[in-house]
């Protein structure tokens, strides 16, 4: 018997909600969405957690610049480090540099251990950064947390096309969705999110890259200020 | 003190399945330690004594070390995890998280790092006899 799924409920009753980032397709900015989401819940007083789920292409660390000295601590499992208020967790402070070639019985594990072993304490929101995909890192948070789906798309053909699916996979599964958030945005265009709700575009911003693992100045870029806007609409 | 946390699950279950099973009493547990998360078995030991005092619970407790067992995808080739070439901080990754080991080690034969964990993974709570 698998003893860690019946601690897990224990080890998130302190969290009031649970907001998944996700959107089926790479390279659509849901790590950025999720990073500058927690930033901006920490700036306005809420006691937010950040959990990278990306075990292939984790990113949150490079967006908050997290330094080599940020590690979780141990006591009686593991405490997230805070980083800028942010009670933060990847897989990255165990594996490193290396890459991280699973399958998905190996993700399945993984997240079972990390949400196991893992003390957030009392917390506001929990964003979660997902990865790209509808495979055993989205099902299993599915199947273990109680999470509310925020959608990012960009305005492609090609990934507003992965977003139906995606979509209706949450509306088939029962998965609670918060709405479609359009990224990069480069001109006005009407797109039908398929019955979801659509919560807002941000435009593309070509100075996001200089921020990056600046936090102080991310919170200053028009990314930021448009993302909070539509947070508006969820909290 | 990682440890208690993995000892928090195990009695969590036992609890869950003595309810579920309408067990009146639980007499033994069986708890196999995965070679590959590498447990502190003392601590691993202390933490479920604290942990069961803490509830009132008294049951013998039996831990069993497990063998583990990997097989190449690649290759077909199998072997069992060997903490020899990985210095502390390697080692203290794949305590934390088993699967990690594919970042650190390959085959031994032909070296890929897509191998399947067959045994001795992690904490495995083996049985519970009770009344």
């Amino acid at each position: 018997m698998d003893p860690r799924t019946c601690v897990i409920k224990k080890r998130i009753e302190g969290i009031k909600r649970i907001i998944a980032v996700a959107g089926g397709k790479g390279g659509i900015g849901k790590s950025l969405v999720s990073s500058v989401m927690a930033l901006n819940l920490s700036n306005m007083g809420y006691r937010v957690g950040l959990l990278d789920l990306d075990f292939s292409g984790p990113s949150a660390h490079l967006i908050l610049g997290t330094g080599r000295s940020t590690q979780p601590r141990e006591e009686k499992g593991v405490i997230p480090p805070t980083v800028c208020g942010i009670k933060f967790f990847s897989l990255v402070f165990y594996s490193g540099k290396k890459p991280s070639p699973l399958r998905g019985i190996d993700i399945s594990n993984i997240i079972k251990e990390i949400l196991c072993i893992t003390r957030w304490g009392e917390l506001d929101v929990l964003v979660i950064d997902m990865p790209p995909g509808m495979g055993d890192a989205i099902l299993d948070p599915i199947s273990l947390m109680d999470a509310e789906f925020l959608v990012v798309t960009t305005p492609s053909l090609v990934s507003v096309g992965t977003v139906s699916k995606f979509l209706s996979f949450l509306e088939e599964s029962g998965t609670p969705s918060l709405g479609v958030l359009e990224n990069m945005r480069i001109k006005e265009t009407s797109r039908n999110f398929f019955g979801a709700d659509f919560l807002g575009s941000i435009k593309l911003d070509l100075d996001l890259e200089k921020a990056l693992g600046k936090p102080e100045k991310l919170m200053q870029t028009k990314f930021s200020s448009e993302l909070r806007e539509i947070m508006e609409k969820v909290f | 003190m990682h440890e208690w946390a993995l000892a928090e699950a195990v009695i969590s279950s036992a609890l869950d399945f003595s309810k579920e099973n309408r067990l009146k009493e639980i007499k033994e547990i069986t708890v196999a330690l995965g070679e590959l998360q590498q447990i502190d078995r003392e601590v691993f030991d202390f933490a479920l004594s604290e942990i069961m005092k803490s509830k009132g619970l008294e049951f013998r407790v039996v831990l069993r070390r497990k063998k583990s067992l990997l097989k190449c995808k690649r290759c077909n080739e199998e072997w069992s995890f060997d903490t020899g070439k990985l210095n502390e901080q390697e080692k203290e990754s794949i305590h934390f998280i088993p699967e990690l080991v594919h970042d650190y080690q390959g085959c031994p034969k032909c070296g890929s790092p897509d191998f399947k964990i067959l045994k001795g993974r992690g904490v495995w709570l083996d049985s519970i006899r009770g009344d």
